[in-house]
């Protein structure tokens, strides 16, 4: 077991245990702070598969941004164990139901899907470079590439409108 | 870059760790004098002295504010969520310390037939991370003032991080400019191509004030402290805080200050180029040459250092509307324009003058 | 209306020019201006090593003073206390027993003399109602203190040393002014 592995290993408990947590922690700050530990982690399964760039930008958007936001609202709404309504049961119930049906698709999915050969790539591959990666968004990728921008363009604009309103 | 670090080679090791523990100290002890010098330019501004009591010259008062802080009872508030709360602190100082590591302090010492080069990490991504962990920094004021379950903690913190927010933007598409002068991301090829040829600055003007005002501004630093007015929102997000925890808080400002001074000399002013000289003449002197290197950096920081605690006793305080049109309105559209202009001159370049 | 002073200047309300629009130049005059004050003479005088010099008719700390052979002065008439405008002098008048003719001047003297320095305005009224010249203010101030009852000064508080056993002392406490005063009389 090379040192990429045990880093690899770890991150992943790291990032499993963090994303359990942000599920069963009763207060919603601790889930966002246990949101960002994942994120994190996510990051560093990106620098282990020398996709740099999409690392740190996970980092940089994600936890730097968009949990700074959801934190903004949790905070504002005030939001504590003691307030959370509680469930009836038979919601409980069908939650249980839905969740058993998921995990029952998902493992008849993944029974299908040929798992061996694809395990992930360590250190190969340098598609996540910066320059490589910028090459192919703009030459291969471009239509998509700026079909997605004007999407978040029209995102702005919405969100502009809205706002004034 | 990352199989060099992770491959098991022990003097690697150890020489990365006396690199860690030797930067984080000197940051330690420049913050520190910071503080200081801080106390000294506001006092010779006002035409007073200044503290001079404390040794020759005063020069041991950080050490008796510290010892203070240090002494001082510690209070946490008793409906506060006691976890984050002291995590707070550490984050901001974490945060603070971290953007140290793709910083290039030098060129490369020789020790013992070794090279040594005075980076920590040199990955070719090295502003991006800048402006990853510089992005984390919110978390400090966030958790800190929520964890205080004081509204006006609260209340400041928001701000704190709502402005930091507003200011990374302007602050990122200045630099999008620059990179594209650069053509990398690597902070020490950023340094290498300055060395070689002018200073970042004379290209991009604007994109450095943009810059500049921005890292003011993600500071709290004066005309834009609002996170912490004194007298306004009683203390900012750390009013709950006491003792070294409060001292944290204040030491993380002092650090960014630092460490921001530090990238705006290296992305503009050349990083560790030693001014009107051609370094490259200069090889002969070996690991003087590096040593020099490394002061003429620290010597434009302290000059960086310096204009932020002028800017910082000179300019009033920006009221918060004002603050938000200015990063919003002012700034982004005028660092667009920057991008956009400089955009089209490196298209025009590169297709040699061809309209 | 006549302005009260020559250098009132009337409000300039004229719009912001693009250049003031900007702030960048106002802001670079305003550092300047900083800056200049950098290298500005320092108006703080560091106390203890320096001190900053008293006026000639300066009034500090009330002395009560001997003769020149040594006797208290003071009568204990009480004029002084009339006087003052703060009411901090207050005194206990006793009699002189025989034997005690070097000790005091007159037949009567302050047994007790206190003047609360908290109370006190430092007029000098009870200098100039003294009829035996026994009370006038000095050229130091009351130096701080934790506790109001440290600024009630008696009588071991203000009398003067004694000329004849401690020469150098009494001098020093007279002060530079009436020192003078008294040669060129």
């Amino acid at each position: 077991m090379d040192i990429s592995q045990v880093l690899f290993y770890a991150l992943s408990a790291m990032a499993l245990g963090s994303a359990i947590m942000v599920v069963i922690s009763r207060n919603p700050v601790h889930s966002v702070l246990w949101l960002i530990i994942t994120f994190f982690a996510i990051s560093g399964h990106y620098i282990l598969m020398n996709a740099q760039f999409l690392g740190i930008v996970n980092l940089i958007v994600y936890a730097g941004a968009i949990m700074v936001l959801f934190l903004f609202v949790i905070m504002l709404m005030n939001l504590n164990a003691e307030t959370e309504p509680q469930k009836n049961k038979w919601l409980k119930l069908a939650g249980v139901v839905a969740g058993g049906c998921l995990l029952l698709v998902l493992v008849a999915a993944l029974k299908q899907a040929e798992v061996k050969g694809k395990v992930a790539m360590l250190e190969t591959g340098d598609i996540g470079l910066i320059r490589n990666l910028g090459k192919a968004l703009f030459t291969d990728f471009v239509v998509p590439f700026e079909i997605s921008s004007i999407l978040f363009l029209s995102a702005m604009v919405g969100a502009v409108v809205i706002g004034k309103k | 870059m990352h199989s060099a670090l992770l491959a098991i080679d022990l003097f690697l090791v150890i020489e990365k760790l006396v690199l860690i523990v030797g930067i984080v100290s000197i940051s330690l002890v420049i913050a520190m004098y910071e503080t200081y010098a801080e106390r000294k330019v506001a006092a010779f501004i006002q035409d007073r002295r200044g503290p001079n009591r404390a040794g020759p010259f005063g020069i041991l008062q950080p050490l008796a504010d510290g010892l203070k802080l240090f002494m001082k009872e510690e209070i946490i508030p008793n409906t506060s969520n006691r976890f984050l709360f002291i995590l707070g602190p550490c984050l901001a100082m974490l945060a603070a310390m971290m953007t140290s590591a793709v910083i290039p302090w030098g060129g490369t010492l020789n020790v013992f037939g070794r090279e040594v080069n005075l980076q920590i990490a040199d990955i070719n991504i090295g502003i991006l991370y800048v402006f990853g962990v510089v992005s984390m920094g919110v978390y400090g004021i966030m958790i800190g003032g929520w964890a205080s379950n004081n509204k006006f903690s609260l209340m400041a913190a928001l701000r704190g991080a709502s402005q930091v927010i507003s200011y990374e933007l302007p602050m990122g598409l200045s630099l999008i400019a620059l990179l594209m002068l650069t053509g990398s991301l690597k902070m020490s090829e950023i340094v290498g191509q300055q060395i070689d040829s002018w200073y970042n600055v004379l290209y991009q003007p604007l994109g450095f004030f943009i810059f500049l005002v921005c890292a003011f501004a993600e500071c709290n630093r004066t005309p834009f402290d609002l996170p912490e007015a004194e007298n306004e929102l009683n203390f900012g997000y750390h009013q709950e805080y006491s003792s070294m925890k409060l001292g944290f808080y204040l030491f993380a400002e002092y650090i960014n200050m630092f460490i921001s001074s530090v990238v705006m000399a290296t992305l503009f002013w050349g990083g560790y180029d030693i001014p009107f000289v051609n370094d490259a003449s200069l090889t002969g002197m070996g690991n003087w040459l590096v040593l020099l290197q490394g002061l003429s950096l620290f010597i434009k920081v302290a000059i960086f250092i310096f204009v932020f605690m002028w800017v910082r006793w000179t300019i009033p305080r920006f009221r918060y509307d004002q603050l938000m049109n200015l990063g919003w309105k002012a700034l982004i559209p005028l660092s667009l324009v920057n991008m956009i202009v400089t955009a089209a001159i490196v298209l025009l370049k590169t297709n040699g003058w061809k309209f | 209306m006549q302005a009260l002073t020559s250098r009132a200047k009337p409000v300039d309300r004229k719009p912001m020019t693009f250049l003031e629009k900007l702030y960048v130049w106002s802001i670079f005059k305003g550092m300047m201006i900083t800056l200049r004050h950098l290298f500005k003479k320092k108006a703080t005088i560091s106390y203890p090593e320096e001190k900053r010099p008293f006026s000639p008719v300066f009034r500090g700390l009330h002395i009560l003073n001997r003769d020149e052979e040594g006797r208290e002065r003071c009568t204990a008439c009480g004029l002084c206390a009339l006087a003052c405008p703060a009411e901090a002098i207050t005194m206990e008048a006793a009699e002189r027993l025989p034997g005690e003719e070097n000790l005091y001047r007159e037949e009567k003297y302050a047994a007790k003399y206190e003047i609360n320095m908290l109370r006190c305005i430092f007029c000098g009224l009870c200098e100039e109602a003294c009829p035996k010249d026994a009370v006038y203010l000095s050229e130091t101030f009351a130096p701080s203190n934790y506790q109001r009852k440290g600024f009630i000064y008696g009588k071991q508080d203000l009398l003067i040393p004694n000329p004849k056993d401690n020469p150098g002392e009494y001098w020093k406490a007279v002060g530079n002014r009436k020192a003078n005063k008294e040669q060129s009389n």
